[in-house]
């Protein structure tokens, strides 16, 4: 039924969709292609997608190297486990008792949060009270804490499905039979709320990762960068690469610096695409809950 | 807000009257002797079930307090002389002198523009292509391709903008870039030193935040698109309409309350800017600040210059305030077209 109308119509459809689909895969291919270009013909014929000469350089190097690469990895992993784990568990808990028309304070929480949503300080005030008064400069919390740990957006979201997905009867039910509030939450609300908590905590642990901003305003050690603020750093200080740091250990006359700055973005990139499709679902299931109601 | 709590808990009702019945204001407490251990118990628990929930909540409020009600009281300091090492609170008064200042300078009226003309393109743009993208999508015959392509447009979310600075930087860069030493060189032109070239960058800006936001922007249509009544479709075929003229007369006009909502509330974030795209995508670059300065990027180049600070804390302040004004404005306007869809 759908192949008879409108033939032509879909193949347009398709051409366009496929043309999208290659502008958008055309980047990602440049750069993970430049970083398997040997780095003489990178400087010869710039980043391109047909290399004169295939090489491995910018890999070996950056295992070479003086381990500055991997332990930000490292660094980036230990934040985002850590991160998501406190968040995921602050916005469920949150979010419970404000779906709970029999708590006393349902309205008065719930307007709390969302005025956080409506107004914010700005960053030069947020700024001042993180590094002046809690002392996070150069610490780990300073990539756990500013802005990431709590969405009030994720707390509405996740308050809303336990309304719609958890019957008021069941709580009840718990109540009568001697459950104590932690007891139901965990046993009963948690597990009925599975694939929206499942969803938040992928974009929870994607925000982490992803995070560059907080290692740029509060992180000034190299010792410190995560991934993400490595890489900050490096497209900054073009030569940053060469200089200091990272040196120390690698003692080569010849840094294939144009192919490693490549490499390292793709080596921040090709796990994700591996892994993408397995988490694919959720981060879809996601964004969606964000998006309107209607 | 106490009231309406009572009439709608019935148990607190409960609980409210058990209290006067155990205060023995109003009847003889003899009397209900045999209720009282039973209500007194009942109470007991419930207020311990209250507590466990407050208790619930409150990693989550401390967190709250600290990471965004502290920043709104520490607001003030833009009307502050600001001295980092007194702090917010310790730092002495100066009256409106950073407004002043902020104000008198060419920059306020930079950033605003910027700001606002970027993000009206930019709410133009993604609806467009949302709704667009989102028809096309539900065209496709094949399941396999439907799939794929909406793998590969969402794609681009799953990686920060440092990492997307670095794809440009691969296309861009004057010495290496793939633009200059292949296209333009093949076409006979000289090579272009695209990071010092303001004008070029309205233009590249708006391409990388469409193809970064492209997939998302689809997704908030696409639900919308695929729940439409085929039989409409059906019995616009039977009158032979066309493929385009039933998108034009049908798809499109019961997608119109969605756009509107959306475009709403996409104008109520029209005083903030994605930091990465303006400060990051075109790195850090001085030539270009004419076209990518924005609010934020401004704030953050005062954070890290002390005589700037004032004026950024003032260009901060300046944000928080119209921003919330422009949110309360737009959702009053959503609330009335789309009540479900307001956010309060």
């Amino acid at each position: 039924m759908m192949k008879k109308r409108g033939k032509g119509f879909q193949v347009f459809a398709a051409s366009i969709m496929l043309i999208t689909c290659l502008i958008i895969v055309i980047p990602f291919l440049l750069m993970i292609i430049s970083s398997f270009t040997e780095e003489k013909s990178l400087l010869l014929n710039g980043y391109s997608f047909f290399p004169e000469k295939w090489s491995l350089e910018a890999y070996r190097y950056i295992l070479k190297s003086s381990g500055i690469i991997l332990s930000s990895y490292g660094y980036s992993a230990l934040v985002t486990l850590t991160g998501t784990i406190l968040s995921e568990g602050m916005t469920v808990l949150l979010a419970y008792p404000l779906s709970r028309k029999d708590f006393f304070a349902e309205r008065f929480l719930t307007v709390f949060v969302f005025i956080t949503m409506l107004f914010n300080g700005g960053l030069v005030s947020q700024y001042m009270i993180y590094s002046t008064i809690f002392n996070i400069k150069n610490t780990f919390f300073a990539y756990l804490v500013p802005n990431l740990m709590l969405s009030g957006f994720y707390v509405m979201i996740i308050k809303n499905y336990y309304t719609a997905n958890v019957p008021v009867e069941l709580i009840e039910a718990a109540r009568i039979d001697g459950s104590g509030e932690f007891y139901t939450f965990y046993k009963i609300v948690l597990p009925v709320a599975r694939p929206i908590v499942v969803s938040m905590g992928v974009l929870i642990a994607l925000s982490y990762w992803n995070d560059w901003t907080n290692g740029l305003y509060y992180v000034t050690k190299p010792e410190m960068y995560t991934f993400q603020s490595l890489l900050n750093r490096m497209i900054q200080q073009i030569n940053y690469l060469t200089s200091g740091q990272m040196m120390s250990n690698a003692a080569q006359t010849q840094i294939p610096s144009v192919s490693v700055r490549m490499g390292i973005a793709a080596i921040g990139v090709i796990p994700m695409i591996i892994i993408y499709p397995f988490f694919q679902k959720f981060f879809v299931g996601g964004l969606t809950a964000g998006a309107i109601k209607g | 807000m106490i009231s309406s709590l009572r009439s709608k808990n019935s148990w607190i009702n409960g609980l409210l009257i058990n209290s006067q019945f155990l205060s023995g204001r109003k009847w003889p407490a003899v009397y209900f002797v045999g209720h009282i251990s039973n209500d007194m118990r009942r109470e007991k628990k419930l207020k311990k079930s209250e507590l466990h929930l407050l208790l619930m909540t409150l990693p989550g409020v401390i967190y709250l307090v600290i990471n965004n009600y502290l920043p709104m009281f520490g607001i003030v300091i833009a009307f502050k002389k600001i001295n980092t090492s007194k702090g917010i609170f310790r730092s002495e008064w100066n009256g409106i002198s950073n407004f002043k200042f902020l104000f008198r300078s060419a920059d306020a009226w930079l950033i605003t523009r910027n700001t606002l003309v970027y993000n009206l393109v930019f709410i133009f743009l993604n609806i467009f292509l949302g709704v667009l993208f989102a028809i096309l999508l539900n065209e496709l015959w094949s399941k396999t391709f439907k799939k794929l392509s909406q793998t590969i447009l969402i794609l681009p979310q799953i990686v920060s903008m440092v990492i997307v600075s670095y794809m440009v930087y691969a296309f861009l860069s004057s010495d290496n870039g793939f633009i200059n030493n292949s296209i333009l060189i093949s076409l006979g032109k000289n090579k272009i030193s695209w990071y010092s070239k303001a004008r070029y960058w309205p233009f590249i800006l708006v391409f990388i935040q469409a193809w970064k936001s492209l997939g998302y922007n689809v997704l908030l249509f696409l639900a919308s698109v695929v729940s439409i009544d085929s039989s409409l479709y059906e019995s616009a075929e039977i009158d032979g309409a066309s493929r385009i003229k039933q998108i034009r007369y049908i798809t499109i006009p019961l997608l119109k309350p969605a756009m509107i909502t959306l475009g709403l509330l996409m104008v109520g974030r029209i005083f903030y800017s994605d930091f990465g795209l303006f400060y990051q995508v075109p790195m850090d670059s001085g030539p270009l600040y004419p076209v990518t300065q924005t609010i934020d990027t401004y704030v953050f180049r005062g954070l890290s210059n002390i005589s700037n600070l004032g004026m950024a804390a003032a260009a901060a302040f300046y944000q928080s305030i119209v921003g919330f004004l422009v949110i309360m404005t737009c959702n009053t306007v959503v609330k009335k077209v789309d009540a479900e869809n307001a956010l309060f």
